[in-house]
């Protein structure tokens, strides 16, 4: 069996700087970290792992530098880190990125599971993981909190979809996107550290995928959607009213509050 | 021109149990003035079983209603399914635009949706608008909620998932006449992925409400919760969380309000023992009136409050609660 497992790297968004004059996101003086939600996913694989026996691959598109973010998921206990990376591939969008995640994955060759976050904390899009699996043509469970059950051969899943909470079970080949909840990710430990340290990243550009995907679907050319302006909002002007030592003129005026906005129980 | 092949603002109508997602009036409300400015038709999908009433999108002013049909298909969320269903009218109809409500159900399926039909999409929008050159500008927070972006599609449909409670809903009008053009579904299906029941719809709708007041870690136990409980159930209100408490078991996911839980605009947002981490503000900060409670004057969430009450909620949410109590009886005996 084998498990994929989508890690993209964001900027540590407590340090993302917003220059609300220009529209620009400063990134720089922000570390990055490996995206929370994905470090859910890898969670959910490795559970999986452990009593299946099945290999963890973890893939990532971005900038060299996400090397970090693969050996990272190898420390955690993934099994390989395949990272998709050339210039080629700056600006893509969901579609962009979606197709190039795909057509990694077809080279893999392959695969039962495909699990992802449900979102990242900069695109933040939450559109990755079902455009993967439509490209793919294999069904997707999303918002999955909690895993229930799973054999080498199907998994059964708690969805929050639909206003409600659904039992789902899916046969393989499957994608789901997971949240925060699912699980709690796990730390590297010493043994995986020293293995993340000598692993072989196994790295992609343009030419090693040209077989499955046409240079014209990735990157820019590739991306239907453009950002054309960033604002950055001003923190919205609040009345700001404090109340700190008189507990009854806080309640007094709370109840002037209430009665203006005509919140009170309707038959007052 | 390949333009000028695709016409018409489509809203996908999302329904569950027969009862149609208010989002799509929204929506609707939405798509008539892009619509008009584009000088094209608003058309609505729905896809559900026979008995639907889908003249309500006609009175919520679409111009054509497209009713997927089915008896059985559609009354458990299968992306596959929809999806499939939606992509084959989508190629039919080809409209410029297509918007779905940004609920679960919406981000999960309209991104399949896309990847099929090959054209973009735009997350969670909070605003769209037609440009001079008469392409949609799409308007949506980023970066955890810290930005705008203005987002432009290159191919057509030009679509994005719009988020629920940013617009007004269409008005009423039964005299509103449109088309109402029933299909029968595609059933090619989905034999992977099996809904094996719905296990809790627990009908707390802290995203309707008018009030929500929240609690977080500042509350001990259960039975503290209960005067949290009373002081929304005094403003006509639900409860909401902070992922803390919830985290704690006090309060189930369904009330937890922020980055990931429930997005709430309510008249009165009420905030107790929350000590304000963006990715609770996320989900909050949109909101009519914010009041804060919380014993350490610098907390964060003092920053986005308009009323800031410094003290401890042991003592003043139960004088709060006496006080609404006071002037109800006064009221009554007035
Ligand atoms: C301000 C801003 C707004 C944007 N808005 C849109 C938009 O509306 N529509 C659009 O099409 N694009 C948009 N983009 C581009 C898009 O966000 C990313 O560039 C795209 O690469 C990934 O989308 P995401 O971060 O939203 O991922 P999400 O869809 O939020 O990610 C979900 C999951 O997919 C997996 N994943 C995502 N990216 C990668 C990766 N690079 N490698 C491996 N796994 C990954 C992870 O498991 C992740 O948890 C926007 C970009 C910016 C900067
Ligand atoms: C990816 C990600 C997603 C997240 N999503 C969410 C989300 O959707 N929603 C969410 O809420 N959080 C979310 N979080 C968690 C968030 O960062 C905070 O940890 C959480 O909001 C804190 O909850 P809290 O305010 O209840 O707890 P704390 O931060 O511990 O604050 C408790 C507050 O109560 C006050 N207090 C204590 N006792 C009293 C008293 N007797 N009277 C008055 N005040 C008192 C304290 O002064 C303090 O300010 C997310 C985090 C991550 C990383």
């Amino acid at each position: 069996m084998t498990i994929i497992v989508l890690i993209k790297q964001v900027p540590d968004m407590e340090k993302v700087k917003f220059d609300r004059e220009k529209g620009r996101i400063d990134r720089s003086s922000a570390g990055t970290e490996i995206n929370p939600f994905d470090l859910n996913a890898l969670e959910a694989a490795l559970v999986i792992a452990e009593k299946t026996g099945a290999k963890v691959a973890a893939v990532s598109m971005g900038p060299p530098q996400a090397e970090e973010s693969l050996r990272e998921a190898i420390a955690r206990g993934a099994d390989e880190g395949i990272l998709l990376s050339d210039a080629k591939f700056g600006g893509s969008d969901v579609k962009a990125t979606s197709s190039l995640l795909s057509a990694a994955i077809r080279k893999i060759g392959s695969y039962d599971l495909i699990i992802a976050g449900i979102q990242t904390v900069d695109g933040d899009t939450g559109q990755v993981g079902p455009e993967v699996a439509g490209i793919l043509n294999i069904p997707h469970i999303s918002n999955v909190e909690s895993i229930r059950d799973f054999t080498e051969e199907s998994i059964e899943v708690v969805s929050n979809v639909w206003e409600g909470q659904y039992l789902k079970r899916g046969k393989y080949p499957l994608l789901m996107t997971v949240t925060k909840d699912v699980n709690v990710p796990r730390l590297p430990n010493f043994k995986n550290k020293m293995k993340a340290r000598k692993a072989e990243i196994t790295k992609w550009d343009c030419s090693d995928l040209k077989e499955i995907i046409d240079e014209s679907r990735l990157g820019v050319k590739g991306s239907p959607t453009k950002v054309k302006k960033i604002e950055v909002p001003a923190q919205s002007q609040r009345e700001g009213k404090i109340f700190k030592d008189s507990s009854s003129e806080a309640v007094l005026e709370m109840l002037d509050v209430f009665k203006k906005s005509r919140v009170l129980n309707k038959e007052v | 021109m390949e333009e000028k092949e695709y016409t018409g603002v489509l809203v996908f109508a999302e329904q569950k149990k027969g009862d149609i997602h208010k989002v799509a009036y929204e929506l609707l409300g939405k798509g008539k003035t892009l619509a008009d400015k584009l000088n094209c038709s608003l058309m609505a999908v729905v896809l559900g079983h026979p008995d639907i009433n889908v003249k309500e999108l006609v009175y919520r002013g679409a111009d054509k209603v497209y009713h997927i049909e089915d008896e059985m298909i559609f009354s458990v969320p299968d992306e596959v399914v929809y999806a499939e269903n939606l992509v084959e009218l989508i190629k039919d109809i080809k409209p410029e635009i297509c918007l779905f409500g940004a609920t679960t159900f919406g981000r999960s399926l309209a991104p399949r949706v896309a990847a099929v039909l090959e054209t973009g999409l735009t997350a969670d929008c909070t605003d769209l608008s037609i440009d001079d050159d008469m392409k949609l500008i799409q308007i949506r927070p980023a970066f955890s909620e810290n930005i705008l972006a203005h987002i432009k599609s290159d191919n057509y449909p030009q679509m994005a998932t719009v988020r629920y409670k940013e617009f007004d809903e269409a008005d009423r009008d039964e005299t509103n006449t449109g088309e109402i053009i029933k299909i029968n579904a595609l059933k090619s299906g989905n034999s992977l992925v099996e809904v094996i029941e719905e296990i809790s719809n627990e009908n707390i709708n802290i995203a309707d409400a008018d009030v929500v007041v929240s609690a977080g870690v500042g509350i001990k136990s259960t039975e503290d919760l209960k005067m949290i409980q009373e002081l929304a159930l005094l403003l006509g209100g639900e409860v909401g969380a902070s992922r803390a408490l919830v985290e704690t078991g006090i309060l189930s996911k369904s009330h937890q309000v922020g980055y990931s839980g429930n997005r709430v605009k309510p008249k009165i947002y009420i905030a107790c023992g929350i000590s304000g981490a963006p990715q609770h503000l996320a989900g909050m900060k949109e909101s009519g009136i914010i009041i804060a409670i919380n014993n350490d004057p610098s907390a964060p969430i003092f920053k986005v409050a308009d009323y800031s009450i410094v003290g401890d909620i042991y003592k003043i949410i139960p004088e709060l609660i006496e006080t609404i109590k006071n002037e109800e009886l006064r009221v009554k005996n007035y």
